[in-house]
């Protein structure tokens, strides 16, 4: 990955607490596995932003369903899904679901209570910024993963500025780490039986 | 300023030597007569905490979320302190307090701009006509002129001079302001809001006392529907003329120079073209005048070389207008205290040397505090200049697009600088294949900040690549703008008060502020007319009035030509500039005053009460940019009007949120009972961010909602807010449940899908009480 973990934004440079990077997409899967209570945060841009295999829209289907997660959309998509025929998706305003992220009694997307781990996809790069800015401050306890293809310093985690290539095979192979566990679960189950 | 309040005596009845005097009340200096008989009520010329309960009502529904623009604080030498996560810097501050006091600083900026602004205006206004100007904003139409500033200061100001007193206090509470913000002041973020509240609330009456003293003294029109409509775009200027670019918010430079020209029956000859506010309040003094854009065109104005003089005022004006005004050899002329460009001070030097130094001297500009003189100087360099520049421009040619597109290193730092990450390194590749749509395409979306060209390692001029690429579009920019009229009259509220309070209009939408727009200018427009199609009533004013203007029907007109001016359902009012503002805030109080007849003199909670209960209004900043929008959307909060941002907004780094989830936190007194009854989340928010236009539309169509609605009022906005979800997002809202008092409420058209959601929710009927958060106005206690 040759890219620098700078912002993408030149100027939106952050302090002194920046995200790891992501230099393997398999972090990603491992993150989720280890959450109780993961959510993934699809914004507004998500169905403008269109790659070789679909556009992020799709691109979050696929996730959301290997992984086994909901989704929270931006209410501009949520016909998006509905129209995909997605169901585990609720509609809320980036600054709802963010502010909700920040109160530890919150019962969360499927009343399961707060959530430990939120990933982003599908946003302005500067909205993406701020909103992960204020859960870096106000929620302590939650892990935030950003899957831009720009760097989002105020994540816990994020890739580097990377090209739309590169991007699109850490999705997939983000995707490929959940299928394999189903396949080897699958065999578990089969060699129990 | 000695407090008014201590000072004031009142005399029903005295006899002197000089007869008999009815009704006096004497102040420090001067008598004002009184005939204002109303009550004076809690809070006359409030200070920074006399309102504190009310804001902390208020932010204890809406809480603020703040989203740090920086991990540091580096505001003094102890610092640069991190204050990440909860960690405290040297002085003890943790991060929300530290993120309130930038945003109270913010707000002390633009009350601060807008009172020094005032005062300004004021001062040349009582120079010009005299202390005892009547203040006049709407003859007999218009008997509450100043409901802003009877409702803070509990006084009523019948001339200029009596403007004074009113910004002698503004004053005094942006200084305490400010000193709150200091290293070791303030400590609770929740102090640091309730501040913010009130740098808001005086940001207020700052924009009454301007706007009512220019109309009063200037001959803008006085709360006319049918003011005039004038010619707006870039397309509109008479290129064959001498022109004259004046750019900023403080008219009298800009109005000096259309007296001179008609003084001298130059008019005809010479154009006068505006930017920004100034254009409104030209055109308000002018309809001659003409208006070229908004804020955001200022680059690209002065770069097409069509200005020969370029005369700026204050407020958002470039830093750079010298530097770019020397490219296209057309000299600046400053105005302004606060703006004086490093020009040589020339207000004492005689108008002719000075022209003769800016024509035939080169000499870039000058600086000239006098305002006449200052036009005089305007109009005959322009006159003498225009001949010799031939309209000099610094816009490139095709060819030069080419050559600069060869050079690009595709580096993308460009993009990287752009505030709408907007793809020109791609757009630069397409000119090599010889296609230069792609370069054109970027026009609608572009801000013309210039960042690009500053960041670009080959210094490529590409805002002006863009200019030249959308040129034929540019060409055709040609539209028409309703002047602004000012305030809103009295029989106008008294018409609509009883449909808006009760519902049945279903609110009123004000689209105001900067022009920092996600996506071009179009999409304000596009909100306005789909909302004044819905009957709401939509008020505009600043830049985002211009941006409503900049838009065409399928029979070529404009929103203006299109709907009627007046303030009423299905009217596209144009208030004017940004001080005009001060006539939305100024017609919510006139509802509660007016229609309502609630006592408004020095009576600022309850008004801000029955407003929030009662007034769907909700306030639209969609390119909201300056420190003076979050100045001005403070006052909006106070006043209990939510107010909607676009994706840029969130930089304002924190939103006010309510949690529908919590039905703890809709609760009102029933005044008719003193019980309280839940109301669910209307409004839901006091400081929201959209992503999308979408989104912002349907949360307007939400936030409209109150407490007080009657069921048909609540019925037709539901409607509105279902219809909107349904077409934007695809589906019946999942929170109407929150919405539906009782089966009244459901509009009749929808009945089937919506009871099918409530009973999924499990809804529950509610009543709908006389709602009030204040249990001061709960005319009977529970169990008397
Ligand atoms: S001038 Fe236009 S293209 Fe350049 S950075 Fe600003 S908005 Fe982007
Ligand atoms: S900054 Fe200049 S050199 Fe770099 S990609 Fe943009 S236009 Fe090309
Ligand atoms: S942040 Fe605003 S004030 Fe500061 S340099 Fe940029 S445009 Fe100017």
């Amino acid at each position: 990955m040759a890219a620098k973990a700078e912002p993408w934004q030149t100027a939106e440079v952050p302090g002194p607490k920046k995200a790891m990077v992501i230099t393997n997409p398999r972090i990603v899967a491992a993150l989720i596995r280890r959450s109780k209570n993961p959510v993934l945060i699809v914004g507004s841009m998500a169905p403008r932003i269109k790659l070789s295999g679909g556009d992020l829209v799709d691109y979050a289907i696929r996730i959301a369903e290997a992984a086994g997660m909901p989704i929270v959309s931006s209410p501009s998509v949520l016909g998006e899904f509905l129209n995909r025929g997605f169901r585990r998706v609720l509609s809320m305003p980036v600054v709802d679901i963010a502010n909700r992220l920040t109160d530890a009694d919150w019962k969360g997307v499927e009343n399961k209570g707060q959530h430990d781990l939120a990933i982003f996809m599908g946003f302005k790069y500067h909205v993406c910024w701020l909103i992960l800015s204020g859960l870096k401050h106000y929620s302590q306890n939650l892990k935030t993963v950003s899957l831009e293809m720009r760097y989002q310093p105020h994540a816990l985690w994020s890739f580097p500025n990377i090209s739309e290539e590169e991007w699109e095979k850490n999705l997939n192979e983000i995707i490929k780490e959940f299928k394999q566990d189903k396949m080897i679960l699958n065999k578990v189950k089969e060699v129990k039986e | 300023m000695v407090s008014e309040k201590n000072i004031r005596v009142k005399i029903d009845e005295l006899r002197s030597s000089i007869g008999l005097l009815k009704g006096v009340e004497f102040s420090i200096g001067k008598v004002v007569s009184e005939e204002w008989l109303e009550e004076i009520g809690p809070t006359q010329f409030p200070k920074i905490t006399d309102l504190r309960e009310w804001d902390f009502k208020l932010l204890q529904r809406y809480k603020p979320f703040y989203m740090p623009f920086c991990d540091l604080c580096c505001l003094c030498t102890f610092g640069k302190c991190d204050l990440t996560g909860d960690k405290r810097g040297a002085c003890g501050i943790n991060m929300s307090a530290q993120q309130s006091r930038i945003v109270l600083l913010a707000c002390c900026i633009g009350a601060a701009t807008h009172t020094s602004h005032a005062r300004h205006l004021l001062e040349h206004l009582i120079e010009k006509y005299g202390r005892d100007h009547p203040i006049n904003v709407g003859g007999l139409n218009v008997e509450v002129e100043a409901p802003i500033t009877r409702l803070v200061c509990g006084v009523k100001p019948r001339t200029l001079g009596d403007l004074e007193e009113v910004l002698n206090y503004l004053e005094q509470e942006i200084v305490r302001l400010l000193a709150a913000t200091h290293t070791g002041q303030e400590a609770s973020n929740l102090d640091f809001e309730s501040k913010v509240f009130h740098a808001g609330m005086i940001d207020h009456v700052a924009l009454e006392v301007a706007d009512i003293a220019q109309i009063s003294a200037l001959g803008f029109p006085k709360a006319d529907p049918e003011a005039p409509l004038v010619d707006i775009g870039l397309g509109v200027v008479d290129s064959t003329k001498p022109v004259i670019m004046v750019v900023g918010h403080n008219v009298p430079s800009a109005a000096a120079i259309v007296d001179y020209l008609v003084e001298n029956g130059l008019y005809g000859g010479v154009e006068v073209v505006g930017l920004c506010c100034t254009a409104h309040d030209t055109t308000r003094y002018n309809p001659k005048a003409k208006i070229v854009g908004p804020i955001s065109w200022q680059l690209r104005f002065i770069r097409s070389g069509l200005a020969d003089v370029i005369v700026v005022d204050e407020q958002c004006i470039r830093a750079d207008t010298l530097i770019e005004a020397q490219k296209v050899k057309a000299p600046v002329i400053t105005t302004s205290d606060v703006n004086c460009g490093g020009l040589p001070d020339r207000t004492k030097d005689k108008v002719e040397k000075i022209v003769e130094d800016l024509v035939l001297g080169g000499q870039p500009g000058a600086f000239i505090l006098d305002p006449e003189k200052a036009a005089e100087v305007a109009v005959k360099t322009a006159l003498l200049i225009a001949p010799k520049r031939m309209k000099f421009k610094a816009i490139p040619d095709v060819s030069d697009i080419v050559e600069g597109a060869k050079k690009c290193r595709k580096c993308d730092d460009c993009r990287r600088a752009c505030p709408n990450d907007l793809p020109i390194r791609d757009a630069l590749a397409k000119v090599l294949e010889g296609n230069l749509n792609a370069l054109a395409s970027l026009y609608e979306a572009c801000i013309g900040c210039g960042r690009c060209e500053s960041a670009c390692p080959v210094d490529l001029p590409l805002h002006s690549y863009i200019v030249k690429a959308a040129e034929k579009r540019i060409k055709e920019e040609k539209y028409k703008i309703r002047v602004g009229r000012g305030a809103i009259q009295d029989v106008e509220i008294r018409n609509v008060g009883s449909p808006i309070v009760l519902g049945e209009i279903p609110g009123v939408v004000a689209f105001v502020g900067c022009a920092n727009y996600p996506n071009g200018g179009t999409e304000v427009a596009e909100m306005a007319v789909e909302f004044a199609k819905r009957r709401y009533i939509v008020v505009a004013s600043g830049c985002a009035a211009m941006s409503i203007a900049m838009y065409k029907d399928e029979e070529g007109r404009t929103p203006y030509e299109a709907f009627p001016g007046a303030f009423d359902a299905g009217g596209i009012v144009n208030v004017g500039s940004c001080v005009s503002n001060s006539h939305i805030a100024g017609a919510a109080i006139k509802i509660a005053n007016i229609f309502a007849k609630r006592r408004l003199r020095a009576n600022y909670e309850e008004i801000a009460d029955y407003i929030l209960n009662r007034v769907g209004a909700v306030g639209v900043a969609w390119g909201a940019m300056s420190q003076k929008a979050a100045a001005i959307a403070s006052g909006f909060w106070r006043l209990g009007v939510p107010v909607i941002v676009g994706p840029h907004g969130l930089k304002y780094r924190r939103m006010l949120l309510g949690r529908k989830d919590n039905p703890e936190d809709w609760y009102v007194y029933d005044a008719r009972t003193g019980e309280k009854v839940y109301v669910g989340p209307a409004p839901e928010h006091l400081f929201y961010a959209a992503e999308t236009k979408e989104e912002a539309m349907v949360m307007i169509a939400k936030l409209c909602m109150r407490p007080n609605d009657t069921t048909k009022g609540r019925a037709i906005k539901l409607s509105n807010y279902i219809d909107l979800h349904k077409r934007f997002f695809g589906t019946i809202p999942d929170d109407i449940h929150l919405f539906v008092r009782t089966l009244a409420d459901v509009p009749l058209t929808m009945r089937e899908e919506v009871i099918k959601v409530l009973e999924e929710k499990g809804w529950k009927e509610n009543v709908i009480p006389d709602p009030t958060l204040l249990p001061r106005l709960v005319k009977k206690k529970v169990g008397e």
